[in-house]
């Protein structure tokens, strides 16, 4: 009975919290989905935005757009970041950690900040185009990059690479080095070691850092907004513009809907490989 | 496989060097006397950081930041830390699906909840301002800060807060002079962690800021004007360096407290 009330006294507090600004939340936003207008009640529901989403081509194109820019900064981000941490742990000796922590710390300042930088370094006056100026290259500056999908998967690259990096690098750390010793052993070449062992063990790993890069990249309107241009606008843009212009707020919460749908599918789907814990810790 | 030594450090650098550059261009810029941002560099100066100290609404943007970054890493840990202590040290009906929810913000888009709870405080009545902006701050740091806390509470043994039961002292006394001096560590990691997360979020902090703004979006709605690129680009290297600073602390931290209490 004692322990019980030390339960309900600690939890309740965290409780309530997350019921009134997190279940809620998001319960209000699945209600309002299906309401006629901003104004109107709740009763009787309607599909009609929903219906209206699934009509409308611009809708479809874009989340589909969006989740192939998702897709292709996963498996960038993963190509980048499985060698690293990998040379890391079966070559990085001791201060193995702390150089994956000094290759984390510019992903942990700001967000925004990072990518301001790479609209500054794509830009017409920026830093690539002078240099390649500076060089004879080109004639005149031109944004090279910038405004475009290119432009948009870079900079997502760069900001979550070191945020795939630490579920493969603590995957590879758990691997029994005994199993690819005993690989090698038996006469297997290094390539074939790594395809049949190393890799096949390191699948949890690419799992969660797929996960957390795709997912958070499929809602993602920042970078879009400031690198992206009129070719790199993503669907996080458009439910973005619905609320910011007041313009359709039924729509945009529909749009918002669908992607946390999609998101919690994911989740689902996902929940046995992806441990939470690995992104809260450098190690 | 020996000719191929160079390779892995090599590719560490390369890696180190595209991650760290675009930072150091921009720290780099904050000294440069131009208004362009352009090669080659036109000059030391300290010009841009001196009218930052004199931009009221900047100044204010920063208090403003400050405010909601101490307040809602406050409750972030607060109740980060009752949770992880209950979830680490009891079992109870509903733990798993208690868990589950505190830790699903983290897989949310922040565009997502930033719609949610736009939603909700429209819903309810409650206008928009600092305080709207740190509810969601809290509640994108609350699992983090529980993770980081609750590894902690997973690092020494409930043995210690038992004998200090068996010897007479109450519950909370225990968890007052026995678990949360050994857990302190981590409490200030997570606070700090919250701190530097709140300090620079925009995504959502747009969805949920009222006349008031905070320093990330100051930062972003000077963006439309390009000559006033090289003063944000200072406030850009203004806040990197101190979310760098707390982060190394807050990273320390948790590594020096784990190190403590391993033996």
């Amino acid at each position: 009975m004692e322990k019980k009330r030390r339960v309900i006294t600690l939890l309740s507090i965290p409780s309530i919290w997350l019921l009134l600004f997190f279940v809620l939340p998001f319960t209000i936003m699945l209600l309002f989905s299906i309401r006629e207008t901003t104004f109107s009640p709740i009763f009787p529901p309607t599909l009609s935005h929903y219906i209206e989403f699934l009509t409308t081509p611009v809708y479809l194109r874009l989340l589909l757009s969006s989740a192939w820019i998702a897709f292709v900064t996963a498996v960038i981000t993963i190509l980048l970041a499985y060698p690293l941490a990998y040379y890391l742990i079966f070559h990085g000796g001791k201060h193995r950690l702390a150089l994956l922590s000094f290759l984390i710390l510019p992903a942990w300042t700001s967000y925004l900040l990072r990518v301001l930088a790479w609209k500054v370094i794509l830009g017409s006056n920026g830093i690539i185009n002078t240099f390649l100026l500076s060089l004879g290259l080109i004639d005149e500056g031109m944004p090279i990059f910038l405004y475009s999908q290119s432009a948009v998967i870079i900079t997502l690259v760069y900001v979550w690479i070191p945020y795939a990096a630490l579920p493969i690098f603590s995957t590879l750390e758990r691997i029994d080095i005994k199993l690819i010793e005993a690989s090698q052993d038996l006469g297997a070449s290094p390539l074939r070691t790594f395809l049949r062992v190393t890799l096949p063990l390191s699948t949890p790993g690419l799992v969660s850092a797929f996960f957390f890069v795709f997912i958070p990249s499929l809602g993602e309107w920042v970078t879009p907004s400031l690198v992206g241009g009129a070719d790199g606008i993503m669907y996080g843009n458009l439910v973005q513009t619905q609320f910011l212009r007041g313009l359709n707020w039924p729509m945009g919460t529909v749009m918002s809907t669908v992607l946390l749908l999609i998101v919690s599918v994911f989740t689902m789907l996902f929940n046995r490989h992806v441990t939470m814990k690995e992104m809260s810790a450098l190690a | 496989m020996k000719q191929l030594k160079w390779l892995g450090p090599f590719y560490y650098s390369l890696l180190a060097l595209f991650l760290y550059l675009p930072i150091l261009f921009l720290i780099l810029f904050s000294f440069n006397d131009s208004v362009v941002l352009t090669f080659p560099l036109k000059g030391f100066t300290i010009r841009w950081y001196q009218q930052l100290l004199q931009t009221p609404e900047l100044l204010a943007a920063f208090r403003n930041t400050l405010w909601v970054a101490v307040t809602s890493s406050f409750f972030a840990t607060l109740l980060g830390a009752m949770a992880a202590i209950a979830i680490s040290r009891y079992t109870f009906w509903g733990k798993r699906l208690f868990s589950s929810v505190a830790t699903f913000p983290i897989v949310i888009p922040y565009l997502v909840l930033g719609v949610a709870l736009l939603l909700f405080f429209n819903a309810i009545g409650i206008p928009l301002n600092l305080w709207t902006v740190g509810i969601g701050h809290v509640v994108i740091n609350l699992p983090y800060a529980m993770l980081i806390i609750g590894a902690r509470l997973a690092g020494f043994s409930a043995n210690l807060e038992e004998a200090s039961m068996d010897l007479g002292e109450t519950y909370w006394g225990t968890l007052r002079r026995v678990t949360i001096p050994i857990i302190m560590p981590s409490l200030i990691a997570a606070f700090l962690s919250s701190f530097s997360t709140s300090f620079d979020e925009f995504a959502l902090t747009f969805f949920l800021t009222g006349t008031k703004t905070t320093l990330p979006i100051y930062l972003y709605s000077q963006l439309r004007f390009p000559q006033r690129l090289p003063l944000a680009i200072t406030v850009a290297a203004v806040v990197i360096v101190i979310s760098s600073l707390l982060l190394i602390l807050s990273e320390w931290l948790r590594h020096w407290g784990e190190k403590a209490y391993k033996a």
